[in-house]
C-alpha cells in the first residue's frame, strides 16, 4: 500500500477530491450504461407478451 | 481458415444466432471485466507508486486511458458496420451500430471529464483548446450527431444507411486525435504506451494494462445487453423472439 493510514488515501496528497470525483463519475456512466438496456429488455419482453396476446384475442 | 470465417461471418449475420451466442458469451465477458477492473482499479488507486511530478492526481490516468482508447475503437466499430451495412445489407450490422453509438459516447465523455480533471492540478487549467482536446470533442460531437440522426429517421433501415454514411465520413477524425500529439505541439503528451517502448514504470504499466484490458470487456458487455434489446425490438414479429419470452 502506497498510503499510511485510510484518511491518507482519501486525501491522495491533496489531490484526493479530483481522483475521486473522477472515478465517481466513471462508475455512474459505467452504471447507467449497464442498467439502461436491463431494462429496456424488461419493458421490451413485456410489451411482446402484451401484443401476442392482444393478436391471440383478435383471432 | 478463410471459409470458416465466412461461414462464422455468414452465421452472426442471423439475428437468432447473434442472440444465441452471445448470451453465452456474457457471463464470461462479465466475469473477466470483474477479475480485471476489481484489482486493476484498487491497485491503480492504492498500491501503484505515484507520479514523481503529478503526484497521486495521476491515478485518473487508470480510467482515461482506456476511456479514450474505447471511445476511439467504439468509432472505428461504428464505421466498420457501417460499411457492411451499406455494401452488404447486413441487419446486424445496423443493430450494432446503433446500440455502439450511445456507449462510444459515453466513453468519449468519461475521456474528456477525466481528462478535464486531471489537467486542473496538472496543468492548471480545466480545458485548453490543444489539437487532442479539441479532436476528441469532435469525436463526442460526431457520436451525439449520429445518435440524433438515428432518432430522427423512423424506418431504422433509412436510419442505418444515413448513419452508416456520417460514421464512415466521421472516422477521419480517429488518425487526426491519433497523430494530434504529433503533428502539433500540444499541452497534452504523447502516447505513454507503445508496441516498442514504454515510458513508464512497470508497475503502472501493468496496472494500466489490466484497465485497459477489463475496460474493453466491460465495454464488449455493454454493446451486447444493447444489440440483444435492439434484436428483440426488430425481430419480434419472429416466432423465435416470441416463444423466448413466452408469448407462445
Amino acid at each position: 500500500m502506497e498510503f499510511e493510514t485510510f484518511a491518507d488515501f482519501i486525501a491522495m496528497g491533496k489531490h484526493g477530491p479530483y481522483v475521486w470525483s473522477a472515478y465517481g463519475i466513471t462508475l455512474v456512466v459505467v452504471l447507467a450504461n449497464i442498467v439502461a438496456p436491463l431494462l429496456r429488455r424488461k419493458g421490451l419482453v413485456e410489451a411482446i407478451k402484451r401484443k401476442a396476446k392482444r393478436e391471440q384475442l383478435e383471432s | 481458415m478463410f471459409e470458416y470465417l465466412k461461414r462464422l461471418y455468414h452465421k452472426l449475420g442471423s439475428p437468432k444466432y447473434f442472440y444465441d451466442i452471445s448470451g453465452r458469451m456474457l457471463p464470461w465477458l462479465v466475469a473477466l471485466s470483474v477479475l480485471l477492473l476489481i484489482p486493476g482499479l484498487i491497485y491503480g488507486l492504492g498500491f501503484a507508486p505515484p507520479e514523481k511530478y503529478q503526484g497521486n492526481s495521476y491515478r485518473v490516468i487508470y480510467i482515461h486511458v482506456p476511456a479514450a482508447s474505447i471511445a476511439m475503437s467504439g468509432y472505428m466499430l461504428m464505421a466498420v458496420a457501417g460499411v457492411v451495412v451499406l455494401v452488404w445489407r447486413m441487419k446486424m450490422a445496423e443493430m450494432v451500430a446503433k446500440s455502439v453509438a450511445p456507449i462510444g459516447a459515453s466513453f468519449a465523455f468519461i475521456c474528456l471529464v477525466t481528462g478535464s480533471i486531471w489537467g486542473k492540478p496538472t496543468w492548471g487549467t480545466w480545458w485548453v483548446w490543444d489539437a487532442r482536446l479539441t479532436s476528441m470533442l469532435i469525436l463526442l460531437f460526431l457520436y451525439l450527431g449520429v445518435m440524433a440522426l438515428n432518432a430522427a429517421i423512423e424506418n431504422a433501415q433509412s436510419a442505418a444507411r444515413a448513419t452508416a454514411v456520417l460514421s464512415i465520413v466521421g472516422a477521419v477524425n480517429l488518425p487526426i486525435i491519433k497523430y494530434s500529439v504529433e503533428w502539433w505541439n500540444t499541452l497534452h503528451q504523447p502516447a505513454s504506451i507503445k508496441m516498442t517502448s514504454s515510458a513508464i514504470d512497470p508497475e503502472m504499466l501493468f496496472t494500466l494494462l489490466a484497465c485497459i484490458a477489463g475496460f474493453y470487456c466491460l465495454f464488449a458487455v455493454m454493446v451486447i445487453l444493447s444489440t440483444r434489446c435492439e434484436v428483440l425490438l426488430r425481430e419480434q414479429r419472429s416466432n423465435w423472439v416470441k416463444k423466448l419470452v413466452g408469448a407462445c
